[in-house]
């Protein structure tokens, strides 16, 4: 019955649009992870660097992916950290 | 004015391409300006058969390429809309006969003559693709509302972003109101969500195409079709005008009542 009146006043009920948006979704996801290994490789230098200002860490150690899974798509990194700044330090790092 | 060069491009095959091109460049010409069409679908032509030019054809753009005639004895001018031309692809010949050095000094050329050249790509993103974004400023990605052609735009968008061609903009077609209403289409902002590009244009789906293609007449000279309205509006909006979206046809009444007790649109 609600479904009727919903009808009526052309709301819109969750039609196959809805399958269509959440596949496609998941398909972008895993489509647009299957980056080159060059951006892998710039994105891990901006790491460093950033990371860098925090703490000490070792460059030949790092390891950074993607990791898939049916339902997703994450960043996986490793970074063995060498050393840590003290904390009133990196309260003034700007 | 200089010359504008665009590709339009989709990566899928089947969703409009060949007949974007021919409307935007008989809306063009319509609006007075000098246009080329370049069909770039090396050994599949179809954009002679869309402009209603099949018979004209004598030589094509390898010949051009290959200096065996001049830019100006393979240009077909077309038979209904003055300033409109067409730079046909040969049917016969390797998909590779162009190379993209080629392609590039053949659109170097028309660009001294003409105020728009408008290249309609092939399927796929291989050689065909990279020769049909060669010589191009900027693209227009057409897809319609389904999973996998919004798949392959955003393929493609990424690929034209790695070939510095920046900016893309969207053309969404065969859109269905009705069926958008209904929840059972993907509508223009689904899509926009995806692809987070700027819109163009959105064609609805209309019988109309089918007709003109029969016919080997675009659409966008019937001034009663609402695809040749929305084609007209995407003219404008390329020669910097701001134009509303067509609003998506409202259902009535009647026919909401309809679909309720009968479970179908009528």
């Amino acid at each position: 019955m609600f479904d009727f009146f919903r009808q009526i006043w052309g709301k819109e009920s969750e039609g196959s649009k809805e399958a269509a948006k959440e596949r496609l979704q998941l398909i972008l996801v895993h489509d647009r992870a299957d980056v080159s290994p060059q951006l892998l490789d710039n994105l891990k230098e901006d790491l460093i660097s950033v990371i860098s200002k925090y703490m000490e860490i070792d460059d030949s150690g790092f390891d950074v992916n993607l990791r898939r899974s049916d339902s997703s798509v994450a960043l996986v990194a490793n970074i063995p950290v060498r050393k840590l700044k003290r904390t009133g330090d990196t309260a003034r790092i700007k | 004015m200089p010359c504008k060069v665009m590709t339009i491009t989709s990566g899928k095959g089947g969703v409009g391409k060949t007949t974007t091109t021919a409307n935007l460049g008989t809306g063009l010409a319509m609006a007075g300006h000098k246009v080329c069409l370049i069909d770039a679908d090396i050994g599949l032509r179809n954009l002679d058969v869309v402009l209603g030019l099949e018979n004209r054809i004598v030589y094509d753009i390898t010949h051009v390429a290959g200096g065996q005639c001049r830019l100006k004895q393979a240009l077909i001018r077309d038979k209904r809309t003055e300033n409109l031309y067409l730079l046909p692809a040969p049917q016969t010949k390797e998909k590779d006969a162009v190379s993209p050095e080629e392609m590039q000094e053949v659109v170097g050329q028309l660009r001294e003559e003409f105020e728009y050249v408008l290249i309609d790509s092939p399927a796929g993103i291989e050689h065909g693709f990279r020769n049909a974004i060669a010589g191009a400023d900027s693209a227009l990605v057409v897809t319609t509302p389904e999973v996998a052609a919004v798949r392959d735009a955003d393929r493609i968008i990424g690929l034209l972003e790695a070939a510095e061609l920046h900016n893309p903009k969207l053309i969404l077609n065969r859109l269905r109101p009705q069926m958008v209403k209904r929840g059972d289409m993907m509508g223009t902002e689904d899509v926009l969500d995806f692809l987070a590009i700027e819109l163009v244009g959105v064609i609805p789906d209309d019988e109309n195409i089918i007709v003109s293609t029969n016919k080997g007449e675009p659409v966008v000279l019937d001034s009663k079709s609402r695809s040749g309205q929305a084609y007209r509006n995407i003219v404008r909006r390329l020669e910097g005008e701001e134009v509303p979206f067509l609003p998506l046809e409202e259902e009535s009444l009647m026919q909401r009542l309809r679909r309720a007790i009968t479970g179908r649109s009528s």
